[in-house]
């Protein structure tokens, strides 16, 4: 089963509104053999941010995406790479939350039949700091 | 095959076998809505199937494709799901994943929805100065799907054709007389 490991450190830019960009550190590589069979037509993954906020309970926010067809090849190594949208809250809700959850999921889009939504075992925790550095700004 | 030969066979037909075919179509029309309003109830969407009819989320669907939907209200929305939503004062649905949500304590939730082929996410479709869906935007949520491509051998499914006559009637509004008065015709004048 993929797992969402070897995420662990976060840079963070700012501006006015706290912009969090994510970069993972490492190499992962994640394989999907056993996934791919006859009825499977592709599979697209997702890399989500999940925590909690005081103005919101519940905050779920893609990071990252990618189309893998049938016939890709089934073995992706995803080496410093950047998360593919900007990653900021509804509010001021990230600066210091201690408890980012990273979780990688998949919806397999068969030939015919369900479409069904999969979460990968094993998650990642992040917690934001309560002072972002400026690397960048814009 | 299509020469004036039903012409004459309607003529022959006596009154009670024009009344007796005229009910026959009632009865194939009253079925056919049953069945659509039972899958109403039973996936709790106004709309339980659903024509792709744009190539933004592709390569997963192309147009004329089909898809199930579903719209139980506690089946709670996160992301990576496949959504059906309405932007408000339009008509066409729209097909696309949600990419964001923030949800409150009570249940209130707003998110934000991309086509997979779409370089950017949907805020520029939604009406003019809204940020986000809500749930009350959503028809359904695509829980299966069925390919409107002709399978591999040469057998082409007759499913694929409803999908393209779908997105025919949708582009040309008079099609769909046409297409209800050959039907029409069709049952009446065919001889059991």
């Amino acid at each position: 089963m993929p797992t969402a490991q070897n995420i662990y450190s976060v840079h963070k830019s700012s501006s006015q509104s706290p912009i969090g960009l994510t970069k993972f550190h490492g190499s992962n590589c994640i394989t999907f053999e056993n996934i791919f069979d006859w009825n499977v037509k592709q599979l697209f993954l997702y890399l989500s941010a999940e925590y909690s906020t005081k103005n919101n309970a519940l905050n779920q926010v893609v990071l990252w995406d990618k189309i893998v067809l049938r016939g890709d090849n089934p073995r992706l190594l995803l080496k410093d790479m950047k998360t593919k949208y900007f990653f900021f809250d509804d509010g001021n809700g990230l600066k210091g939350n201690r408890n980012v959850t990273l979780t990688l999921s998949w919806n397999v889009v068969p030939n015919a039949g369900i479409l069904p939504l999969v979460t990968g075992s094993g998650h990642v925790s992040i917690p934001f700091p309560d002072t972002y550095e400026i690397t960048k700004s814009y | 095959m299509l020469s004036l030969d039903f012409l004459d066979d309607v003529r022959r037909m006596n009154k009670r076998q024009l009344y007796y075919q005229v009910l026959n179509f009632g009865m194939i029309v009253s079925s056919a809505l049953m069945i659509w309003k039972g899958l109403m109830v039973i996936t709790g969407s106004e709309s339980p199937i659903v024509v792709v009819l744009s190539g933004s989320m592709e390569p997963a669907f192309h147009r004329g494709d089909l898809l199930f939907l579903t719209n139980r209200v506690e089946d709670p929305i996160r992301v990576g799901e496949i959504v059906v939503f309405r932007i408000e004062g339009r008509e066409i649905p729209i097909v696309h994943r949600v990419l964001k949500i923030h949800e409150k304590q009570n249940g209130h939730i707003k998110f934000l929805t991309k086509g997979d082929n779409n370089a950017v996410d949907d805020r520029g479709l939604y009406k003019q100065g809204q940020h986000w869906l809500e749930k009350k935007d959503v028809v359904g949520r695509a829980r299966g799907f069925l390919s409107g491509e002709q399978i591999s051998g040469g057998q082409e499914l007759f499913v694929p054709y409803i999908g393209i006559v779908t997105i025919l009637m949708n582009d040309y509004p008079k099609f769909k007389y046409a297409v209800l008065f050959l039907l029409g015709m069709f049952v009446l004048v065919h001889r059991e």
